[in-house]
Order: structure tokens, then C-alpha cells, then sequence
């Protein structure tokens, strides 16, 4: 066991890849804006520099472990650089820190006060720039930007997508698509894992909270709320409740008390969807056509393959997202006069996910050319709406969903996973209801948060191949190898986001390894306390297809193109 | 895309604070609009795959193409540029980095003549600046304007040609022009003309 000297203390270390992480694991928070542990090391910010006995500095996070090293992380020198180093970052930084939709979780304003920074002592002379709004689910605000390229490695490393880039240099260096063009005429497709890794507020969600305040304060729209599954089990560590544990009921109670009209869960829709995608897999299955069929739940990947494999698109599953059912289906229920009371209906989805913004004003997304889905606020705006009305959310009862579209089976419950959408469409598929089935699913490879999952059930005698990735760069891997005929599935699961919707652009930020796994195991136990499983068992569902539905499956729960 | 614009502004009618504040700095600076967006003739995109199956179709390629694109027409244009991202399989914002990151890749055509002069410590003690600031007001360029809109002249500052022992100097595409003051520069530039014409 090798080990090193971190101010004056023994710490033994194995295969860390960096001193930094050494010191970490050493109970020292050594403070960073550019590492990641899930991007490559870029050395940018110098935050994380220390000194080692000879006085050598250098950046803990760029240094290989040696045996025998005797590093101090806070010695004189170290100490004076570093708020250094926050002052100059300030100096060139919009400081509008009252009003920044960031304040309070930003790093640099975290850091700049751990380090105790209180006067600047330079002024900014980087020429104001313009916003860009041109996207409908995140803003870049280029005088924030410290240039700690998180934002331009989630996008190339995770992503694959690499709409952002460095341009210029030395001074005039900026981050930006190429030739400074808008964000929404790049490839970027609205996944938000940018505004995940940006320390500052730099790139932000969106915000559609006045839109929503406007409708309830109206009193002649009835407000319909739909909660997606991944974003009830981020909100409760925001009130020091259990983190990963799911708090739907709690969420329902303070949507009411808000003013919401009705509150209906999305995994009731995950039910819809598993049933459609169930019938339309087999049917595939059965003709031998446009197979591997591609999951369209998340819509950044399917902005990614309309985008980038556009060969693949008759692959796509017709089914809409269940956000996209959901409000299709709520907005047709409501088409009856008997059952619109002369009330204008609007839609409100909370949702983990920036890209479901882009979704819902998608064209090729609405019934009857109406846009279904009306307002899409993230979990984010979810908390901030919460805490702007003065809830106390920890003190408040849990309560029920509305019916009759409040109610999801476990198997829609864990569309926010990776894996979910897959296991839920195996329950479908199996005829066997005992627990050792659901457990033998469960089992079957489709849980794990490994990028790329590959694994096969039998169907009727039949293979069924499937994989399951998340994260586009995974995404491209796995089409790239079907693409040349490396691999051959029958069907393949792709969330945008790595870990699914849990871990979506739209959830609150700065979750670590922890809460990454108990976001993922605060789904898995909701489905375990859930009575039913499988979405065709779902009365709610049975009761819907034999009336509101009837003929009208097509239309209300099928895009028609994806052009 | 328009569709998709038209759409955003009817679900984003609310005006939030971001809004107006990038209202209030268009009005300020004025709508600009960055990057080549000229129609380029089909020759260049047959000249650039050239260049860039002698060069192989991987990422190490892209400088010594961009290089060759901009020595055959003295400046690197922005859709080759995207052309070529695309072909050797970069990303187009990672290839618009490295372009950017070079003082020596333009991606605003040049001149006829690019004249280049030296700044560097020897030059400018020796009143280069005023040398500069002769051939520009001659010509009516600015320090954002670079090139002549008859495209017969561009003009650059440099850090060092190293002529020293000449300075100041500049070059008219790459040909060395000595001990310059600013008389001489504007005669320069008369024979130049003379020489086009």
C-alpha cells in the first residue's frame, strides 16, 4: 500500500488517478471548478493547486500519485493564490449576484465567499455580450462564463455532440458554438447535461415560471399539472428531507395548494406508452420491419436521430413521449364540454428534462394542430415555485393525484431510469404475473448504470436482443456498430441524459455519486411499493382504452411524422 | 426552423428580465452577423477535397488543410471550414477553436496586396504606429475595417518580422520593404496601384 503525507497527516491511496482525488479521500474539500469526475481533466481553473515539501506548486488534479508525497493544501502561499485566483475570475465576471438565476447554487459564489473574498480589487473589461434565447430550453449568458470548459466537454465527452467550443484566445477567449452562431441552429439537442456542469450561470434553464404564475392566477383557466417520475425523487434533499426518496405525495400537496387545478402523474402515461410500444414491438417483430425499433421517450435523442442518423428514423417508434400522451389525452378529456365546465385548460408538465420544453413546441408533437403540452417547467422551476410561494415543504401532508389520470403502475413509475422503459416493456411482454417473473426481469441486465447494456430474453421461443445506453456519446457507439452491422438488436433503449431522466438537464444540480445511485434506488423502491407492476394491469389504463380512447389511439398517442 | 422561432415566441410571451436586457444591448450595439455566409462557387469545394485526400481523412489533418485552403485563397472561408469539419469527422465548433485560436487563419477575404507591418519592440520604438496609421488613413480603413472594399489592400500589424536591424519594416505579400516612414508608405501604396492597374 503506497501512501503520502497531505498536511500532515498519513493517507494510503491505491489506483486514484489524481492527487486531488488523494486529498478527497482524505476529508480535505479541496475546492474546484473545472474537475469532474466523469469529464476528462482539463487543469483550467489552478484552484485545486498545492505545495509540496521543496515548494513545488502545482494542480493536484493534473498530478499522478506518488509514494511518499508530502503535499500541503493550505500553506501560506496556497491560500493567497487561490483567492487570487477567485478575485480574477470575479474581476471578469458579471457579479449581478442578487438577480442571477444561479445564486445560491453557483460555485463561484460559494467559493468566493468559503475563500473569503470581500472586495475586488480590478475592474471588468470584457465587452458586454449579447444572451442567447434562441433555444427554447436554456439561455447562454457569455458574461458568466469563467471558461472552465465543463460545458464544452459534457457536450463533446458525454454527449457526443460537441456544439460548443473555445474560440480566440489568451484574453478574447470565449466559449461558443462555431462562428457564434445561435445554439438552436447547432446540433444541440436541449438535453441541458451543459447547464448540469456549469459551475456558474452561465448556461441556465429556460424558466417558464411566469407563465405558469399568470395561468393560475387566472380564473378562468383550469391549471392540469402532470409530474414526471425522476422528479420526485430530487426534490426532497432540497428540504433536508431523505435524499432519493421519492415525495410525490408532498409534491401533489403543494401543487394543490399552489392553485393547481388537477395533478396527474406521468407514469400513467408511461403505462400508455408501454402498451403502445409493447403492440407496436411485436408487430415489428411479427413483419420482421424497421427493427431494431428505436425507443422515442426522450427527446433528445430523438432530435439526435432526426438530426444525425436520419436512415434511422422509420425506426423510431411512433408512440409519443408520455409527456406528449399525457397531455393529449387530458386535452381531448377536456374537449368535452360536459367535462370543460366553460373553463380554458392549461397544461403544465414538470418535467427533468430542458429538452421536453423543445418537445412540447415541437409541430409534428400536437393533435389536431394545437400544441398539447402548454407550459414545461424543470424540477428546478419546481423548487423555486415551491419555495417562491413560501411552502414549507417538509411539514406538508402527503396527498393523492387527482383522478381519473392519477395513477401509474411501477413499471411507468421507473421510465425515469435507465433501463426503465425496457423493463417496463418486458413486464408487458411476459404472460407469467408471479414475483419471480417480475424478479427474473429485474435480473435480466436491464438495471445497472453501465453506459451500454446489452443482453437478450426469450420471446415465445424467439431471442430478443436489446441494448440499452445512456448518454449519446453511448448512443453513437451503439448506432455507429448497428450502422455497419457490427451488432444487430431487436430493440434499443436510449436515454440522452447518462443514468436516465434522474440525472436530466432540468434536475437540480451538483448531485454526486450518492445521489446519483439514490435517485436511481428511490425509483426502484416506489415500483417495489406500488400494488401493481405491469401497465396492462393498470385499471386506469383498461378503463381509458375501452372509452375516451376508442378509435382515437392513433391520433392521441402516435406522432404522425418525425420530419 | 422559422416554424420552430415562431412557436418559441408564442410559448415564451412572457417578457422576463433576461429578455430585456438582450433588447436593451442590441439596441445598443446593433444587430452583427459573424461568419461567412457568401455562396461559395462549386470549384472551391472540389479544390478542398484535393487538399484534403492529400492530407487523409483524420482529425490531424485539419491545420495543414486549412493552411493549404487559406495559401490558395488567401483566406480560409467559413463554409470550407464547416465542409471540411464535416469530412474529416471534427467537430465544426473544435475546428472553428483551432481556426480562431491562430492570429494566421481569416476568415475575412484579403486584399490583393497584404501589407503587414511590424510592431514588434524594434519597429514600434522606431515609430511603426505612425507608419500604420499613414497607409490606413490613405486607404480609409479602420481598426475593424482590414481590407480595402475595392479588395486591392489589406493591412495588418505584426509582432515581428524579424528585420530588426531593418526597422520599421512591412511586408507587401511577403516581400520586404525597409527602414519605412510614412511619406515612403503612401508612395508605396501609389506605385502599387499603378502596378494593378
Amino acid at each position: 500500500m503506497s501512501h503520502m503525507i497531505i498536511d500532515g497527516r498519513k493517507v494510503e491511496f491505491t489506483d486514484e488517478k489524481n492527487v486531488l482525488s488523494v486529498i478527497r479521500k482524505a476529508g480535505i474539500n479541496i475546492p474546484t471548478l473545472c474537475y469532474h469526475s466523469e469529464l476528462s481533466t482539463f487543469g483550467a481553473c489552478r484552484l485545486c493547486t498545492v505545495e509540496d515539501d521543496r515548494g513545488k506548486m502545482f494542480a493536484s488534479c493534473s498530478e499522478e500519485p506518488r509514494d511518499g508525497m508530502v503535499i500541503h493544501t493550505n500553506s501560506g502561499r496556497i491560500r493567497k493564490y487561490r483567492k487570487l485566483i477567485v478575485e480574477l475570475l470575479l474581476a471578469a465576471h458579471c457579479r449581478d449576484c442578487t438577480t442571477c438565476v444561479k445564486s445560491g447554487e453557483c460555485v463561484l459564489q460559494e467559493l468566493a465567499h468559503r475563500l473569503g473574498v470581500e472586495n475586488v480589487r480590478f475592474q471588468n473589461t470584457r465587452e458586454q455580450r449579447e444572451l442567447d434565447l434562441s433555444s427554447p430550453s436554456l439561455v447562454r449568458d457569455p458574461n458568466k462564463c469563467i471558461l472552465c470548459g465543463n460545458c464544452v466537454r459534457a457536450c463533446e465527452e458525454l454527449q457526443g455532440i460537441g456544439a460548443l467550443g473555445f474560440a480566440f484566445r489568451g484574453t478574447e477567449a470565449m466559449v461558443m458554438p462555431a462562428f457564434d452562431r445561435k445554439i438552436s441552429t447547432t446540433d444541440c439537442v436541449n438535453c441541458g447535461q451543459c447547464r448540469v456542469f456549469c459551475p456558474t450561470g452561465a448556461i441556465s434553464i429556460r424558466t417558464n415560471m411566469d407563465e405558469v404564475w399568470e395561468a393560475l392566477a387566472d380564473p378562468n383557466v383550469r391549471v392540469v399539472a402532470q409530474v414526471a417520475p425522476a422528479v420526485r425523487v430530487a426534490v426532497g434533499d432540497h428540504y433536508g428531507l431523505t435524499k432519493g426518496k421519492s415525495v410525490m405525495g408532498k409534491i401533489v400537496n403543494a401543487l394543490h395548494l399552489m392553485g393547481f387545478d388537477e395533478v396527474y402523474d406521468t407514469s400513467f402515461s408511461a403505462d400508455l406508452t408501454i402498451m403502445e410500444e409493447s403492440a407496436e414491438f411485436l408487430d415489428r417483430i411479427k413483419k420482421g420491419e424497421k427493427l431494431p425499433l428505436l425507443t422515442s421517450c426522450c427527446p433528445a435523442w430523438v432530435k439526435f436521430v432526426t438530426d444525425q442518423y436520419k436512415d434511422y428514423i422509420p425506426n423510431l417508434s411512433t408512440c409519443r413521449s408520455p409527456q406528449g400522451m399525457l397531455s393529449a389525452v387530458i386535452k381531448e378529456y377536456f374537449r368535452d364540454p360536459e367535462h370543460a365546465k366553460g373553463k380554458k385548460t392549461v397544461m403544465v408538465s414538470i418535467m427533468p428534462c430542458t429538452a421536453k420544453k423543445a418537445e412540447a413546441v415541437r409541430p409534428n408533437s400536437f393533435t389536431k394542430g394545437e400544441q398539447d403540452t402548454d407550459i414545461v417547467i424543470t424540477t428546478t422551476e419546481l423548487l423555486r415555485m415551491i419555495d417562491n410561494f413560501g411552502i414549507k415543504f417538509s411539514l406538508l401532508e402527503p396527498e393523492a393525484c387527482d383522478m381519473p389520470f392519477g395513477f401509474g403502475s411501477g413499471g411507468g413509475v421507473i421510465f425515469g431510469v435507465t433501463g426503465g422503459v425496457t423493463e417496463a416493456v418486458l413486464r408487458r411482454l411476459t404472460k407469467d404475473h408471479s414475483k419471480e417473473a417480475m424478479h427474473e426481469i429485474a435480473e435480466s441486465g436491464v438495471r445497472g448504470d453501465e453506459g451500454i447494456k446489452e443482453f437478450s430474453v426469450d420471446y415465445q421461443g424467439t431471442e430478443i436482443k436489446i441494448c440499452v445506453a445512456s448518454g449519446l456519446a453511448n448512443a453513437r457507439k451503439v448506432m455507429d456498430q448497428v450502422k455497419n452491422g457490427e451488432k444487430e438488436y431487436h430493440l434499443i433503449e436510449i436515454m440522452a441524459c447518462r443514468r436516465g431522466c434522474i440525472m436530466g438537464g432540468g434536475q437540480p444540480t451538483r448531485a454526486g455519486d450518492r445521489t446519483k445511485s439514490l435517485r436511481a434506488k428511490g425509483l426502484y423502491n416506489a415500483d417495489n411499493t406500488t400494488i401493481i407492476k405491469k401497465s396492462d394491469e393498470n385499471p386506469l389504463v383498461q378503463e381509458l382504452y375501452a372509452g375516451l380512447l376508442k378509435g382515437k389511439e392513433h391520433e392521441l398517442l402516435h406522432n404522425e411524422s418525425y420530419e | 426552423m422559422e416554424v420552430e422561432t415562431a412557436v418559441c415566441a408564442k410559448l415564451f410571451r412572457g417578457e422576463t428580465e433576461q429578455v430585456r436586457k438582450v433588447i436593451e444591448i442590441k439596441k445598443e450595439k446593433g444587430n452583427e452577423v459573424k461568419g461567412g455566409n457568401y455562396m461559395l462557387d462549386q470549384s472551391y469545394y472540389q479544390k478542398t477535397d484535393e487538399i484534403i485526400e492529400h492530407y487523409g481523412r483524420k482529425a490531424a489533418s485539419l491545420i495543414p488543410i486549412m493552411q493549404d485552403i487559406q495559401a490558395e485563397y488567401r483566406y480560409l472561408p467559413g463554409e470550407l471550414l464547416t465542409y471540411v469539419a464535416k469530412e474529416i469527422g471534427v467537430k465544426e465548433a473544435k475546428a472553428y477553436s483551432v481556426a480562431t485560436f491562430y492570429e494566421n487563419f481569416s476568415f475575412e477575404p484579403k486584399g490583393k496586396y497584404v501589407i503587414k507591418v511590424c510592431d514588434g519592440t524594434a519597429c514600434h520604438v522606431r515609430k511603426s504606429m505612425p507608419v500604420k496609421e499613414a497607409l490606413m488613413k490613405e486607404l480609409g480603413l479602420s481598426n475593424k475595417k482590414h481590407t480595402t472594399d475595392d479588395m486591392l489592400f489589406t493591412v495588418e500589424t505584426v509582432s515581428c518580422l524579424g528585420a530588426c536591424g531593418l526597422a520599421p519594416t512591412l511586408t507587401v505579400n511577403d516581400e520586404v520593404h525597409p527602414k519605412m516612414t510614412p511619406e515612403k508608405a503612401i508612395e508605396l501604396l501609389n506605385e502599387l496601384r499603378g502596378e494593378s492597374v
